[in-house]
């Protein structure tokens, strides 16, 4: 079948059996790559999208229900300003390590800042707590996305510029 | 993606193309993926096609490997049915529209208010993004033993209204699930709404769910308990579990220990070990058989507890 929908506000179209996922539509002949497969069985949440603005695991959307519908992709999401400002905290605070996680919490994390502004640690560590993550224990990515923001971090402590090795020694 | 040559597409809201593609089906049972905007369309394009595999936030479905997503060529999408979504008020009690999803329900003020254990196990159906697309319909008809809303479902006394061939009709739950993974659904019929009674006046509902992390886990054990405690005295009990049995059970040897005497931690303790005493669970990936029995004897006991608390 074939499906006419809109993706990060640009009508597209894609091809495929009903049940293909949104996922391999994506990344596949779309060529969004900044969608991340995790587990493929809507465990991890690297794979978020919005679709009509609701957070969802594309991994587990058939591409018959994306026909006529809105999907919004971490590229979408660094579109915006605010999802800019996003990724900039979160950045800031150490939240990304290998990255694969990266994506798929910055799409949740844009969702859930959009329905609200100043949502507390606790509601973010609910709202988050479909995305895993195995490499930064979830607290860099918690202070990336709460007010503990602007504490010093260990991660920050790291930015301090760390002197070029001499150039002969790279001779 | 291949689809052999004049396969019956239907691209998503395009029912035109839907309706001619079943009226003339070609003999190889081609691709398709149909996306009815009504019930009514819905309910003949599965008369016509009973083998359509209906889908609604997909959330076990899509789980399945690649090859047997490929199997499952021809697609009923449930998600666009507006009768099939949102919460209604009836006489006595609310019903809810099949494809209602989780968050929706979680976030529900009537919900909240009149049936706090579903507001609650809605709220752990997975994270965010599941809750966002997995619906209660879709938990009844998948009837998975672990389903997290089914125990909720049992301890009030929901009602399946399926709507089919021959029009609707009405399935006290505790007898919808006829075995792993069976349901007595007919050919051809659908989940359209789930009716929940309110329970008494006075009664009290309480959910718990037990899995490896407090989210996005598969339940080793999940109960819920609606019950009412009057002049110290337990008056009606209904206790629903999960994941001990190969569907979601009443508790009824555990409800008959506690209904009718005096509230105490005695009296918990005896519907703890009826509760134990009343299912056979079984090992597998997620837990043990023993786990599981010993969990469920000590969640029953708290709830049973918590029933009479400052009543």
């Amino acid at each position: 079948m074939k499906a006419r929908f809109a993706i990060n506000g640009e009508a597209r179209e894609a091809e495929g059996a009903p049940l293909e996922r949104l996922l391999d539509v994506l990344r596949g002949p779309l060529g969004l790559t900044g969608t991340k497969e995790g587990c493929g069985e809507g465990e991890c949440g690297a794979c978020t999208v919005l679709l009509d603005g609701r957070p969802v695991l594309s991994c587990l959307v058939p591409l018959v229900q994306c026909a006529g519908r809105d999907v919004v992709t971490v590229e979408g999401v660094a579109a915006t300003d605010e999802g800019r400002r996003l990724i900039e905290r979160f950045v800031a605070a150490g939240g990304v390590q290998c990255g694969a996680c990266t994506p798929g919490i910055v799409v949740t994390a844009f969702a859930l800042f959009r329905d609200d502004p100043e949502p507390g640690r606790e509601r973010v560590r609910e709202a988050l707590a479909g995305n895993l993550c195995r490499c930064t224990g979830y607290e860099a990515i918690l202070r990336g996305l709460t007010d503990d923001a602007e504490r010093p971090t260990v991660s920050s402590a790291a930015d301090v510029p760390v002197e070029a090795p001499p150039a002969e020694a790279g001779g | 993606m291949t689809r052999p040559a004049g396969g019956g597409r239907v691209g998503g809201d395009d029912v035109e193309d839907g309706a001619s593609a079943r009226s003339a089906p070609p003999p190889a049972a081609p691709e398709l993926g149909l996306s009815p905007g009504s019930l009514a369309e819905a309910r003949r394009a599965f008369a016509g096609d009973p083998e359509l595999v209906p889908v609604a936030g997909g959330t076990d479905l899509m789980v399945a490997d690649r090859l047997r997503r490929a199997a499952l060529s021809r697609v009923l999408d449930l998600t666009r049915l507006p009768e099939l979504r949102g919460v209604a008020e009836v006489e006595g009690g609310l019903e809810i529209g099949a494809a209602t999803p989780f968050h929706a329900l979680r976030d529900h003020p009537e919900v909240r208010r009149r049936f706090p254990a579903l507001a609650a196990a809605a709220a752990v159906v997975g994270g965010w993004q599941i809750q966002e697309r997995a619906t209660l319909g879709g938990n009844v008809a998948n009837a998975s033993p672990a389903g997290d809303s089914l125990p909720v479902l049992l301890a009030l006394e929901a009602v399946v209204v399926a709507d089919g061939p021959g029009g609707e009709r009405e399935i006290p739950y505790e007898r919808f699930h006829l075995g792993y993974r069976r349901t007595a659904l007919e050919p051809g019929e659908l989940i359209v709404r789930i009716r929940l009674p309110d329970p008494p006046a006075g009664s009290r509902q309480a959910f718990r769910k037990v899995g490896a992390r407090e989210a996005q886990a598969i339940s080793k054990v999940v109960v819920a308990l609606v019950g009412r405690v009057e002049d110290g005295t337990v008056a009606r009990l209904r206790i629903g579990a999960g994941s001990v049995a190969a569907t979601p059970v009443r508790l009824r040897a555990a409800e008959a220990a506690g209904e009718g005497r005096p509230w105490s931690a005695e009296l918990a303790d005896d519907v703890g070990r009826a509760a134990r005493g009343e299912v056979a669970p079984i090992d597998d990936v997620r837990s043990t058989a023993e786990y599981r029995s010993e969990v469920l004897g000590r969640v029953v006991r708290r709830l049973v507890l918590g029933l009479g608390e400052g009543a």
